[in-house]
């Protein structure tokens, strides 16, 4: 059977982890190698590395240290951050990435995704969306969220599958960071509409969360940062308490 | 040992050679017909898309090297399936030394597809190993094997489907072991062994 995945995203800049991260047992937690292998060793599924890099000489970094992550890491991982062209996957994939994740680039231009598609497959075309509810209906958000658009979550992530993405990466931005669970409404709408998987994201604080966006939204993932960096959950105990509360994961 | 790692347009070559790197592997990129066919392994990756590749390994003339191979190839996920007869996706005639058809899963909202993630395998002949019985590998594809008078490992999505397959000196997977921890690992390993 399918498994459900659990997928920790760790924010890179200038090749280094940011935010705070306070990981046990780990000597250089700014290491994205060494904090990536941990999660690998600890059962995390897949992992996603978002460069927040500022500048064009923090970005070469970024591509330089995923060839170090593909060396170590024996997972899945997807990457993303400032992904705006063929020519910008091309080295990442080279690189060893199995995915990239595009935001902000695919709704200025949304042919990229049929672009990336076709050169690349969908399987590894990751179409990130934020979005937050104003006056009943989801708004897609860019550039982290700061910039809103006229693009709405549903024929957004519905346009994205057709035009070739192989997942959707849903960040809920009114539950980001709120650890109150994840978007559950939403997801399930995302899932009654597509037929690519669905990645959920923003809002995770505890375990039950993860059940519920599983059990409930019929999330085929769930991405979370925090809860997994500060250890306030374990990737062991939860797919135990997954497995326990009957969602089929990996152990 | 002398270990090849096949050179062609295959989108994972360069994460199936760090996993080889991982395990200590001594192995050798090519696409030199001499260098492949005196070779003790060879294994034959693959990401992308059946048509193109076929056309690719048909202009290098590579289709008739691979069915000519006397050693032991492991064909890893497109690879295996381009190991097939015939694959629906555009279409394709593929290299034919499995008698089989490669097939479109059918997409709705309650089986998404490409099947992406980790699915656990139920091993029908002695490889895989044992020791793998049950254990979780990754999967991306939208393409499957039926289940054949070759398979070896089966999986289950939508439909039980050829997870691993083997003919004589013939091995495929349709997983990716060069992404599925350390059973991947047991994977490519126990191929090296055989």
């Amino acid at each position: 059977m399918l498994t459900k995945r659990i997928i920790p995203c760790l924010d890179i800049k200038d090749g280094r982890t940011v935010k705070g991260v306070n990981f046990v047992d780990l000597r250089d937690a700014g290491d994205p190698v060494a904090l990536a292998s941990a999660y690998a060793e600890q059962g995390a599924d897949e992992l996603v590395f978002l460069d927040i890099s500022a500048t064009q000489e923090q970005r070469k970094t970024f591509a330089s240290l995923v060839k170090e992550i593909a060396r170590h890491i024996n997972i899945p991982f997807t990457v993303g951050g400032g992904i705006s062209s063929v020519e910008d996957v091309a080295p990442l994939l080279e690189a060893g990435a199995d995915k990239v994740s595009i935001n902000s680039s695919a709704v200025r231009n949304p042919q990229l995704i049929n672009e990336l598609s076709k050169a690349f497959g969908a399987q590894c075309i990751v179409l990130a969306i934020d979005a937050r509810k104003i006056d009943n209906a989801w708004i897609v958000h860019t550039h982290g969220g700061k910039n809103s658009t006229d693009k709405k979550l549903f024929t957004w992530a519905k346009e994205g599958q057709d035009r070739g993405a192989g997942e959707i990466l849903f960040t809920s931005m009114d539950h980001d960071g709120t650890k109150n669970g994840f978007a559950i409404d939403p997801l399930s709408k995302l899932h009654a509409l597509l037929t690519i998987p669905v990645i959920a994201s923003g809002g995770a604080g505890s375990m039950g969360h993860f059940a519920d966006v599983f059990a409930l939204a019929k999330a085929d993932a769930a991405l979370a940062a925090s809860v997994f960096h500060f250890g306030e959950i374990q990737i062991p105990e939860l797919k135990t308490f997954l497995k326990n509360h009957n969602i089929p994961v990996r152990l | 040992m002398k270990v090849i790692l096949l050179k062609y347009n295959a989108g994972n070559i360069q994460s199936v050679s760090y996993a080889l790197e991982r395990l200590g592997v001594d192995f050798e990129i090519t696409d030199d017909v001499e260098t492949i066919q005196a070779a003790d392994k060879v294994i034959f990756p693959g990401v992308g898309e059946a048509s193109t590749t076929m056309a690719y390994l048909k202009n290098n003339k590579l289709d008739q090297v691979i069915r000519d191979l006397k050693q032991p190839v492991l064909g890893i996920c497109l690879g295996m399936q381009l190991m097939c007869k015939h694959s629906e996706e555009n279409d394709t005639p593929c290299l034919g030394i499995f008698d089989e058809g490669v097939r479109k899963f059918k997409a709705s909202t309650e089986f998404k597809v490409p099947h992406m993630g980790w699915n656990n395998l139920t091993l029908t002949d002695s490889w895989p190993e044992k020791p793998l019985e049950n254990n979780s590998v990754y999967f991306v594809h939208s393409y499957y094997v039926p289940v054949n008078q070759f398979t070896t490992a089966v999986s289950d999505y939508i439909v039980p489907f050829s997870a691993a397959m083997k003919k004589d000196n013939f091995y495929a997977v349709q997983f990716h072991p060069e992404k599925s921890a350390q059973a991947g690992e047991q994977i490519l390993k126990s191929f090296l062994e055989v």
